[in-house]
């Protein structure tokens, strides 16, 4: 086990195995009734991010889109468990606040070179931490 | 953050569910951006959708009691009594979903301008006003044109502020974050409206999210203005731009730059945006429909169709979106009867991106806007964007060459 300091965005606790996206992501373009993203030409095309601790730049598209992406999920149970961003940008947080996502920026240079996809995450946005479970 | 007394009080739940929950979005923007503290805003705008999110979280606010302390004019969702009369194809659901939107935005204090150019008629702030805009077409309209400031606000961040009369201090509400970055020197012939929309698309491919500064861009009018915002803003997060010896920020380069040098200096060129266009548009032939309005006309642009088809008849139908003072004043002015008798049509309160719009899935027609282009194209709905003269011209004809 190894935890890593973060900063709190939006509150609650999430568990669940990591997933790195190199592109911004619009959760629009994830298909709620499976999780897949959807988008062409994503690092993530094709992907489940369903139960993930999803890794991303920053968020992209209209606020619109993107809030109501994120409802979508929520409403289907096929969301991912937390985001971990690198960039926060106002829609994203609005949204995640509102739709209730645990999400937190700011980790430890150390976790990006040190976690993999597949890797277990508990990311604690209260108590500020992402800690890689064995 | 260091929070007022007042707004802890908000936070803390003294004014209800509502308030608090408004409140705690404006933390949680604030605390991501490192913002110190809250500053009170005079003016916002809501980019209503009339979507799922957007009408479940007006509703929830609703339910928790908040009410806006500064009442923010709304974007357009669709007007349900013209399209009963102009289709039978909404849905029970489509109706109630809107009836639900009107409701709770009235509710909830709104102002209930439903369209997306507030900023042209009525919500016009002043230089250096502290604001919160939604709407893509807005924000850079505000921030650049009258050199009000706003973050690039969403739609709920922009509902927070409204209930809660304040926002973080952050981003462009700090005069240094306002800065020009990249200079881009316009080359291309910028002889119509339609060449600003084009502009917009190109620019975000040149210089990423940088903050554009125009150089060869004279005398604009308000509607190319609008078109430049809104296609900065659609094809990147360009929510601010100057343009020297036009915009308040930028009357001199030093100003525009504030002192500083340019990251990039880039140019556009009539075959930029020549080819942007080729690439934004569907292949030519025959069309279905034609449909103006992304962002909301003006009484000037409608004018221009006006002239167009006068005493002649579209082989095509064609609707122009706009405001529903908009539309008043058509009336008045005797455009609205010279567009009925060609075939057109006025849908005041009404987006392209709505469901009211199904008649025409399927179909493919002809506009002057890529930002309408781009959203419709999970309606599954075909454009070809070509100028506002050469599109009207195909609406006469029923097809484009």
């Amino acid at each position: 086990m190894k935890t890593y300091h973060c900063h709190k965005i939006a509150e609650g606790k999430g568990e669940g195995e990591v997933l790195f996206s190199e592109d911004p992501v619009n959760f629009y373009l994830v298909d709620p009734k499976t999780g897949v993203f959807i988008e062409p030409h994503h690092s993530l095309s094709g992907q489940c991010i369903t139960g993930k601790i999803l890794v991303l730049p920053y968020g992209k598209a209209s606020s619109v889109v993107q809030a109501d992406g994120m409802f979508q999920l929520k409403m289907t149970g096929n969301g991912p468990k937390a985001l971990i961003l690198q960039a926060p940008d106002t829609t994203l947080v609005a949204s995640a606040i509102i739709l209730e996502y645990p999400v937190v920026d700011k980790v430890d240079p150390a976790f990006f070179s040190e976690v993999k996809n597949g890797d277990r995450l508990c990311v604690d946005a209260d108590a500020q931490t992402v800690t890689k479970l064995d | 953050m260091k929070l007022t007394q007042e707004e802890q009080k908000m936070l803390d739940g003294a004014y209800g569910e509502g308030v608090q929950l408004a409140m705690k979005v404006l933390v949680a923007v604030g605390e991501a951006y490192d913002a110190p503290y809250m500053v009170p805003v005079t003016r916002t705008h809501v980019a209503l959708s009339n979507q799922e999110a957007d009408l479940w979280f007006v509703e929830k606010l609703v339910r928790g009691g908040a009410h806006c302390k500064v009442s923010p004019t709304v974007n357009p969702g669709f007007n349900i009594e013209l399209f009963e009369k102009l289709t039978g194809e909404m849905t029970a659901e489509d109706i109630e979903q809107m009836q639900r939107t009107r409701a709770a935005y009235q509710a909830i204090g709104a102002t209930l301008t439903y369209s997306c150019t507030p900023y042209l008629q009525q919500n016009i702030p002043f230089f250096g006003e502290i604001t919160a805009y939604s709407e893509s077409s807005a924000t850079p309209y505000v921030n650049s044109v009258y050199g009000a400031r706003s973050n690039r606000e969403a739609a709920q961040s922009a509902l927070c502020a409204a209930v809660t009369g304040v926002t973080p201090y952050y981003g462009y509400l700090i005069k240094e974050n306002r800065r020009g970055q990249a200079l881009v020197e316009v080359k291309a012939d910028m002889h119509d409206d339609f060449a600003y929309q084009m502009l917009g698309y190109v620019v975000p491919e040149k210089i990423g999210f940088q903050i554009p500064v125009f150089e060869g861009l004279s005398r604009p009018t308000p509607e190319a203005l609008m078109n430049l915002g809104a296609e900065l803003n659609t094809a990147g997060n360009v929510a601010i731009y100057h343009i020297l010896g036009v915009t308040p920020e930028a009357q001199t380069y030093e100003d525009a730059f504030q002192g500083q040098k340019p990251t990039q200096v880039v140019t556009v060129t009539d075959d930029d945006l020549a080819e942007m266009q080729e690439r934004l548009s569907d292949p030519k032939g025959k069309i279905d429909f034609a449909l103006y309005g992304c962002p909301h006309f003006s009484i000037r642009q409608i004018h221009d169709v006006v002239q167009l088809v006068k005493g002649q008849k579209l082989a095509v139908p064609l609707y122009i979106m706009c405001s529903t003072a908009t539309k008043d004043l058509a009336e008045k002015m005797g455009f609205l009867e010279i567009l009925h008798a060609a075939g057109g049509e006025l849908t005041d309160q009404t987006c392209m991106d709505q469901p009211c719009w199904r008649f025409l899935y399927g179909k493919k027609g002809v506009t002057d806007s890529p930002k309408c282009a781009y959203y419709t194209k999970r309606r599954q709905m075909q454009f070809v964007v070509t100028s506002l003269e050469k599109s009207v011209e195909a609406a006469l004809k029923g097809e484009i060459a």
